[in-house]
């Protein structure tokens, strides 16, 4: 039997915003508990919700970012539950009108992946191939307090200044995509949330979180199979994980004919055994009526007020910015590709390209040594500035400090963040460039390998390669290579 | 003056008037005010707290003011009684509920701030209908309020403590609000002047809501200037309420009750001399014979939509109420049941709500909830299409006329216990009341005359939205004309 996945996606993203969603409490995070918080959102008697303008905004351009639809005119709506994260009792949301509808996205599967798809599938896989993931709304909603269960006391506590702050849900149609390719749109969409500075994105915070719809439906059928929803998916490692692992449930249970066995129910990813376990009723709130908001009027574009969020243009894409460093850089796609991934590097890159660096150099430095240091420490943000970067690209370039001594300099500045020309003088790395210098150890290790400069003579390449070896080691990697070696070449035909 | 009694049943204006010329201190008029309520409210029921000390401080500090000679604000020493669902700062805030015995909100309402602002001194919290819901105040946890005019009736509802208040003469203003007419309704009974203003003219901050698409806060006062000049400062945006609006229309006060009637258009439904008391109908005859005297062209028309109004209301506001309610789950405040070391959540939730709220606002829930289940839906949206309905409706008749002239309620102050109050009966003694909240226009009730048995009979005017300004010009015209106003019912145990 040969299989099909459908997965959907609801992606709850946390606006950048200053304030909450329906009152002026701050949104900063890790405050003390239950400080950022107001009459208006700990849900007190005779509390009224106001609209965050800038939430507004911000999630108009995650609608355009994403080619979405933008209703002039949207609604809010009051989603009915009793728990006690909810201050309300409800939380304000767009069911039925939402701001945003009818988007997409194309991300860009590579071979490996398609294999994958289409072994499943068993069909031959065409080589490369752009799929375009359908993304049914986009709407704004406030987020819930956050219990906290203190290990050893039969106590729960609530935090409410995580409630009322604004986010976005979006929503994709369901696909026929591989576990792999839900995450590679995953990450897509990531960055273009870090582009358009609609979200910092920080996963371990929360301000990116994902459930998951997952059927399976044999290859042809028109209906679609029992879906199955995921939650508790903290990382996109988690996410490809128990994406695969209900996948093979699922089949498995079709394959057994005991399709009777997939129900409709929300399940909850146990990252530690690697499966999916059947959420608790108590788990997920039970949702009552979904209701009209009769506290905030109709959410109006058309009203001055808001009209200049539609025109407002929108910053450039990740993949609008990849294509503008292969032709304004001359890098190659694989490059511009890594370095756009994230708004950060890319903001990075740029900066060490205005600040002098030759672009084709700027790339490699960045891509080879500096990401290395950065994915073996634990920095957030890139601790060298991008002008000092620049500056020792510059001096290799220039010949000041050989290639190797620029990466011994690197990984001090990584460290201590110290100017690249104090840590040369320093260490004395400068490169020796005098030709009597290097004239000088010319001849002494010429003179102390006498079978070599020999065996150059009787026309061995090897010789040459060795004596440079020598004279380089002499002068602790110092030595101006080009030079030494017109010396070398000069001497030894002299011999 | 003090000494016969007065303050007691002064107006605003009188009372500016004493301030003007020395008659007393702001400080006597509070303590006057506050040792009437101590002495005589016990009956009554009208207030469920009352502020001694912070009043008195206010009034301290006003005649200091007045004493270095400084302006004290239009409001300046105006003892008022706010009902006890608008939210006052430090002060206990109970909506007349076991849900909300204990509750002290950190935070006034708007219009609370605005009447601070204008020196208004805050005098205590109004009985009424557990969370304005009734319309013969009976449903309160705490206490039933009587009638001043007649001791065994109801002094209708929601904002039966604040209409009682000013029949007593206990203040010259009260704050009510108004869902379905709780306002109006309430000064029809106890025979004073209630202004239920343009949906969006008033902030609803710090109301705490019962129907949060219907609500408005509005003043009660003994006159219509009173009336006038409390609306003057009630009015506005408020940056805090998303559906408060700029006011949208001419509010000149000092001007506006002078300038005379002549040439209006006035409109009264047929329907308002079916199923009605004949002693108010004979006060609606009147009425519009006082009116066409002053000038008035005064027309019968026919608006049958008036009468699928109630059953509209009761659908949309049980359904708001339903969402709106459930904030109260004794967790971050409020009620909370004895067993609140139950390990079970819901459990807990459950009791909260059950324990916490009465039957009244119980059997409200149930009906909201159950009219927006999925399967019930048409229920909601056959209100709303009727709320639709009515708005046409009412803008057609706009068209014609300048005001609508009905009786305020279609029955005179009844007895409490005989059910009147609840629900459906709300609704339907809300037949001409409802209409302002389904579509958002103003409407004002003032005393109309009294029946034989010496019960008050009130009037509704009903006008366009944002024309407050004609609405209290014809109300002022009638009361002169009818020579009512002013008058306060004698309370037993009175000293005069
Ligand atoms: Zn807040």
């Amino acid at each position: 039997m040969i299989f099909e996945t459908i997965i959907g996606l609801e992606i709850h993203v946390e606006l950048k915003t200053s304030s909450k969603m329906f009152c002026a409490c701050s949104t900063q995070f890790g405050a003390r508990p239950n400080t950022n918080t107001c009459p208006v959102c700990m849900g007190m008697p005779g509390g009224l919700p106001t609209l965050n303008q800038e939430a507004v905004r911000l999630a108009l351009r995650a609608g355009r970012a994403l080619n979405c639809e933008i209703n002039r005119v949207s609604r809010f709506n009051r989603k009915n539950y009793f728990y006690p994260d909810l201050p309300k009792g409800y939380q304000i949301t767009q069911s039925e009108l939402p701001l945003c509808e009818n988007g997409y996205l194309d991300i860009e599967l590579d071979e490996s992946e398609k294999t994958e798809t289409e072994t499943t599938l068993g069909k031959d896989a065409p080589s490369r191939c752009i799929k375009r993931i359908r993304i049914a709304r986009i709407h704004l909603e406030e987020d819930a307090g956050k219990l906290i269960h203190p290990e050893n006391q039969p106590v729960t506590l609530v935090d409410y200044n995580r409630a009322g702050i604004p986010l976005i849900e979006i929503v994709t149609c369901p696909e026929a995509i591989s576990p792999k390719a839900a995450v590679e749109f995953l990450k897509e969409l990531k960055s273009i949330m870090e582009y358009t500075e609609v979200s910092d994105c920080r996963m371990e915070q929360g301000s990116l979180r994902c459930d998951v719809n997952v059927s399976i439906r044999k290859k042809g059928d028109e209906k679609l199979g029992t879906k199955v929803e995921i939650k508790n998916l903290n990382s996109f490692k988690e996410i490809q994980k128990a994406l695969e692992w209900e996948q093979l449930r699922q089949q498995k249970l079709l394959r057994t004919s005991l399709p009777e066995q997939i129900i409709p129910e929300t399940r909850r990813w146990d990252d530690i055994r690697g499966i999916t376990v059947p959420m608790r009723a108590k788990d997920g709130a039970r949702l009552g009526c979904i209701a009209p908001e009769p506290d905030l009027p109709l959410l109006d574009l058309n009203d001055s007020s808001m009209l200049h969020f539609l025109e407002e243009s929108l910053p450039e894409l990740g993949a609008q910015k990849r294509n503008r460093f292969v032709s304004r850089y001359g890098l190659s796609r694989y490059e511009a590709d890594i370095l756009t991934k994230s708004k950060q590097l890319a903001d990075y890159y740029e900066d060490v390209v205005n600040n002098g660096a030759h672009p084709k150099e700027a790339a490699n430095w960045i891509l080879v040594e500096l990401l290395r240091l950065w994915r073996m420490s634990e920095h957030r943000e890139i601790p060298v500035a991008g002008q000092s970067l620049a500056e020792l690209i510059m001096l290799v370039d220039e010949g000041e400090i050989s290639r190797n001594a620029g990466k011994t300099v690197l990984s001090e500045m990584y460290e201590t963040g110290k100017d690249p020309r104090d840590i040369i003088n320093q260490k004395g790395l400068a490169q020796i460039n005098s030709e009597n210098e290097i004239k000088k150890i010319v001849e002494a290790v010429l003179d102390q390998n006498k079978n070599a400069a020999a065996d150059y003579k009787k026309g061995s390449t090897k010789a040459a390669g060795y004596l440079m070896g020598q004279i380089m080691k002499a002068g602790e990697g110092r030595v101006n290579p080009n030079i030494a070696r017109e010396i070398l070449e000069d001497r030894l035909n002299k011999l | 003056m003090i000494d016969k009694g007065k303050p007691r049943g002064m107006t605003i204006a009188e009372l500016q008037k004493g301030y003007q010329d020395k008659c007393f201190s702001v400080k006597e008029v509070i303590q006057s005010c506050l040792q009437h309520i101590n002495n005589l409210d016990n009956p009554i029921g009208a207030f469920i707290t009352v502020c001694n000390e912070t009043a008195l401080e206010a009034a301290e500090k006003l005649d200091e003011g007045l004493g270095r000679g400084e302006d004290i604000g239009p409001l300046g020493g105006i003892p008022v009684a706010v009902k006890d669902n608008i939210c006052t700062r430090n002060i206990r805030t109970t909506c007349a509920s076991r849900m909300l015995e204990h509750f002290v909100p950190p935070y006034d309402a708007t219009v609370i701030k605005l009447l601070k602002n204008a020196g208004a001194i805050v005098i205590g919290k109004t009985n009424m209908d557990e969370f304005a819901m009734g319309a013969a105040s009976c449903t309160s946890a705490f206490k039933k309020i009587r009638n001043p005019w007649d001791f065994s009736k109801v002094p209708g509802g929601s904002s039966g403590g604040s209409a009682a208040a000013l029949a007593a003469g206990f203040v010259p203003l009260a704050l009510g609000s108004d869902t379905g007419g709780s306002i109006r309704q309430s000064a029809s009974f106890c025979g004073v002047v209630g202004l239920k203003p343009t949906y969006g003219a008033v902030s609803r901050f710090g109301l705490v809501a019962f129907a949060s698409s219907l609500d408005q806060i509005g003043p009660m006062t003994r006159t219509v200037e009173d009336c006038a000049l409390a609306f003057s400062i009630l009015k506005g945006r408020d940056p805090l309420d998303a559906t408060s609006v700029e006011y949208d229309g001419v509010f000149d006060y000092a001007n506006a009750l002078d300038s005379g009637v002549k040439g209006l258009k006035i409109g009264i439904p047929g329907q308002c001399l079916e199923q009605v008391d004949e002693e108010i109908a004979e006060s609606l005859l009147k009425a519009g014979r006082v009116y066409q005297e002053s000038g008035v062209q005064v027309e019968w028309f026919s608006l049958p939509e008036m009468d699928l109004c109630p059953a509209a209301y009761l659908v949309i506001s049980s359904a708001e109420a339903a969402t709106g309610l459930a904030k109260y789950d004794g967790i971050r405040y409020g009620y909370c049941t004895e067993a609140a070391n139950n390990p079970d959540l819901d459990g807990m939730i459950r009791r909260n709500r059950s324990e916490g709220f009465g039957e009244e606002v119980r059997r409200r829930i149930m009906l909201g909830t159950y009219v927006q289940r999925e399967e019930c839906s048409s229920y909601y949206q056959r209100a709303v299409s009727i709320r639709n309905k009515i708005k046409n409706a009412i803008e057609q008749a706009f068209k014609r006329f300048d005001l609508i002239l009905t009786p305020t309620s279609p029955v005179l102050p009844f007895e409490p216990g005989d059910n009147k109050g609840y629900l459906y009966n709300e609704a339907r003694l809300g037949r001409f009341t409802v209409m302002a909240n389904l579509t958002g226009i103003p409407a004002l009730s003032l005393p109309g005359g009294f029946s034989r048995a010496g019960l008050p009979i009130g009037l509704q005017l009903a006008g366009d939205y944002f024309s407050e300004d004609r609405l209290l010009r014809a109300a002022y015209c009638l009361e002169q004309r009818l020579g009512l106003f002013m008058q306060t019912a004698c309370v037993e145990g009175d000293e005069a």
